[in-house]
């Protein structure tokens, strides 16, 4: 306790209370008291940062949000109140947008999100070499993501001579059409983003599986567990916080994906891989004078605030089975 | 101590105001010319242009400088890029000369955008000296003129020359009716098992594409005025057809449907492919920035059917209106000398060709004239001596192109309307059953409503 603390807390109470409760939410009030205890310096450390995020991101932000509300060619400005809600949610392109993107989460979600988790189980279990297999399931984060789908493209070739195509020709398939063809576009899309990102996801999953303790294994043993009962009621378990963080971030990138569609097919054949995030684009960019500037930022503000109620309902709802 | 830990985040505070308010100031005191001369910032090449062209420019602002010692020419990389172009727009630091495409010039001379310089072209006295068609893309309703047409193209025909002679074809008879076009595309296919013919599909240029072709065979987009929409017409239909035929029955399109302007390009660089439709002027790019082998190149008109015309397309010379009277007047002086002369004075023009071949640029690309054909064909005899691409291999385009009637691409959200149309192309090429009716009825329902 403080000198300053006792002089306040003294004369009027005749039991000296145990002063750790009350006294930090007077120290408060006294703006000397936080200075002397460091909270300006901790202000002052904190400036720069706060400094470069007000300018480069939340002012930004804020601006965004009111040019959803604007229509603007970046030169004059009109305040149009909520037409480019309207002019979007009444665009026919966007229902296909949203379901091209809901199918590219949901193809994510069923091939590319178990498969890094079923590798780094794989890679753990193994005795040797185990630092080369974590660099070569790496390795395709490494590569620049531009420089991975130009590759890609050149494996996609719709002749017989492509790469994926004369592997399949070995094995007695017809050459496939890939991203040529408006139904087999999308999953081509998720083959690669799936080989892109699965590296980094393993890494996280081999470093948790660090911390399963154990002792849980060899009971598991003891009690005559096989290896897949090992799995899964030891390590799925203890890895479930990981897990549930992870399906979260996937979902919200695989909502937001826009490279892939952007750099292997534009959105086409035929729109059959316009997703969302490249919709904004379109609607920034896609006239070579702007002008949509309004109707882009009011799908962002969409697009934001629906993964903002998605994250804060998927938290709530598993907030107890991933805690326990 | 803690006094002490006090006053030094003060301190910290202090200098960092200090410094913060010195670099603002001394950001805010760039630029600026002390010696009395006007500074004339003028775009010159897209960034990543090759040091020939720098050269060549560096040659040609001696001259100018030469010739007027009060102004001072600063060159700036410029490249027309919607998002760019915008963002420079609302900063204020797009150069004080620089170039639009037609197709954007009506609309930012409708918005206030572009100085007007009716005046200053009469004054230099070639005002009635433009190609009228070309003309028009820089006038507004009152007949002001907002710039000065610098060049321009018709859409051609282009081909590969070795893949005409690998399929048993002669390369100096190019095709001149679209059945021969499917003719010849079908033999190249068949024995050199590259794409006989392809088009443009992405970011666009699938719609423009698709315009030229229909305009070939008198099908337009928008009735004149730009206000209703027509795309449901014959020629966008036979187009599409046209289309559907070579590649579902003649499979002679290859297999790449996701080509735009610059992957068109390297594929028929890489001799992937026979022959496709894009700019008279391509030659310079397909060269310079794509590799290709001059040998191989071929140039030839669009076949034109039902009183087809032919698209045409380019570039205008434009001042931003914010320039001071004295920047402006250098502005036009620039603009006349750079662009113009070389259109109209015989030494200019060869010192122009002259600059340009010595520093291994391109001369001699056949181009639609923004004057009249006689003075375009006598700047010709003009730079005869420094003409270094093969004008043969280009005979096709030479000899007919004046022809096919000009016309200008969609007057309004002509942008916009091409990238309605890109699906469009896209579903045709990319499935057999494709229903070209219903896919044209759609777009013109979406074109009428962007038109309003």
């Amino acid at each position: 306790m403080t000198a300053l603390d006792e002089r306040r807390a003294s004369p009027q109470r005749p039991r000296p209370r145990p002063a750790a409760v009350p006294a930090p939410r007077r120290r408060d009030r006294s703006l000397r008291g936080w200075v002397r205890r460091g909270g300006l310096v901790t202000l002052l450390f904190a400036a720069p940062m706060i400094f470069v995020f007000t300018v480069y991101s939340w002012w930004p932000i804020l601006q965004s949000l009111w040019m959803s509300f604007q229509k603007t060619n970046l030169i004059t400005y009109q305040f149009v109140g909520l037409d480019n809600f309207v002019n979007v949610l009444t665009d026919p392109v966007l229902g296909r947008a949203v379901v091209n993107t809901l199918y590219f989460a949901l193809l994510a979600l069923i091939f590319g999100f178990p498969l890094p988790i079923f590798m780094a189980v794989l890679m753990s279990e193994v005795k040797r070499l185990k630092g080369f297999y974590s660099a070569l399931a790496y390795l395709p984060v490494v590569v620049p993501p531009v420089v991975a789908i130009l590759l890609w493209q050149f494996f996609y070739k719709a002749s017989p001579t492509g790469v994926f195509n004369t592997v399949l020709g070995w094995v007695g398939i017809p050459p496939q059409p890939w991203i040529q063809d408006a139904v087999q576009a999308m999953p081509s899309l998720v083959l690669e983003a799936t080989w892109a990102g699965a590296g980094g996801s393993i890494i996280i999953y081999l470093a948790a599986l660090l911390s399963v303790p154990p002792e849980l294994y060899d009971a598991a043993e003891v009690d005559g567990a096989s290896i897949w009962h090992k799995i899964w009621h030891v390590t799925l378990p203890q890895l479930r916080g990981v897990i549930f963080i992870m399906l979260i971030l996937q979902v919200i990138a695989t909502a937001q994906v826009f490279l892939e569609p952007f750099l292997f097919t534009g959105g086409g054949p035929n729109n059959s891989t316009v997703t969302v995030l490249l919709l904004i684009y379109r609607y920034a960019f896609e006239n070579s004078l702007g002008g949509k500037y309004g109707e882009a930022t009011a799908l962002s503000v969409m697009l934001a605030l629906f993964l903002a109620a998605a994250s804060f309902l998927y938290f709530k709802a598993t907030q107890k089975w991933s805690t326990d | 101590m803690k006094g002490k830990t006090m006053k030094s985040p003060t301190k910290v505070i202090a200098i960092a105001a200090a410094f913060a308010t010195v670099a603002s100031l001394a950001a805010c005191s760039g630029g600026g010319a002390s010696d009395g001369k006007i500074e004339l910032r003028v775009a010159t090449f897209p960034p990543g242009a090759d040091q020939a062209a720098y050269d060549a420019f560096a040659t040609q602002e001696a001259q100018f400088e030469k010739k007027y010692p009060n102004i001072d020419i600063i060159g700036v990389e410029y490249e027309w890029e919607g998002p760019t172009f915008t963002a420079q727009l609302a900063a204020g630091s797009l150069p004080d000369v620089f170039t639009v495409p037609f197709t954007d010039a009506k609309t930012l001379l409708e918005n206030g955008q572009l100085a007007d310089v009716t005046e200053e072209i009469e004054k230099l006295g070639y005002a009635d000296k433009f190609n009228p068609i070309i003309l028009d893309a820089v006038k507004d309703a009152d007949g002001h003129l907002f710039g000065f047409p610098r060049q321009a193209y018709a859409l051609g025909l282009q081909y590969n020359r070795d893949l005409f002679e690998q399929a048993g074809l002669d390369p100096n008879s190019p095709p001149t009716t679209w059945d021969e076009v499917r003719e010849y595309a079908k033999q190249i296919a068949e024995k050199t098992g590259k794409a006989g013919y392809a088009t443009m599909t992405q970011n666009n240029t699938g719609g423009w594409q698709l315009t030229a072709q229909a305009a070939s065979r008198g099908g337009f987009l928008q009735s004149d005025d730009g206000t209703t929409s027509t795309i449901a017409n014959d020629g966008v239909k036979a187009t599409l057809q046209f289309f559907h035929d070579l590649r579902w029955e003649d499979h002679s399109m290859g297999d790449n449907f996701l080509l735009d302007w610059g992957s068109i390009n390297q594929e028929f660089a890489a001799g992937n492919i026979g022959m496709y439709t894009s700019g008279s002027d391509l030659y310079t790019a397909l060269v310079r920035d794509f590799s290709l082998d001059p040998a191989v190149y071929g140039l030839t008109t669009i076949p034109m059917e039902d009183g087809g015309k032919v698209l045409g397309g380019g570039d205008i010379a434009v001042l931003p209106p914010s320039l001071d009277d004295a920047t402006k007047d250098a502005a036009v002086k620039w603009v006349d000398w750079y662009y113009m002369q070389k259109l109209l004075n015989e030494d200019a023009a060869a010192a122009d060709a002259k600059a340009l071949a010595d520093s291994g640029q391109a001369v001699g690309t056949p181009v639609l004239p923004v004057l009249d054909q006689a003075t375009y064909e006598e700047s010709l005899t003009w730079i005869e001596p420094y003409v270094n691409v093969p004008r043969e291999q280009m005979q096709g385009f030479i000899d007919h192109i004046f022809e096919q009637t000009p016309v200008g691409e969609p007057k309004s959200h002509t942008q916009e309307i091409y990238a309605l149309l890109d699906p469009v192309v896209q579903a045709v090429l990319t499935d057999e059953n494709a229903d070209i009716d219903a896919l044209l009825a759609q777009a013109d329902t979406d074109a009428q409503a962007l038109l309003g």
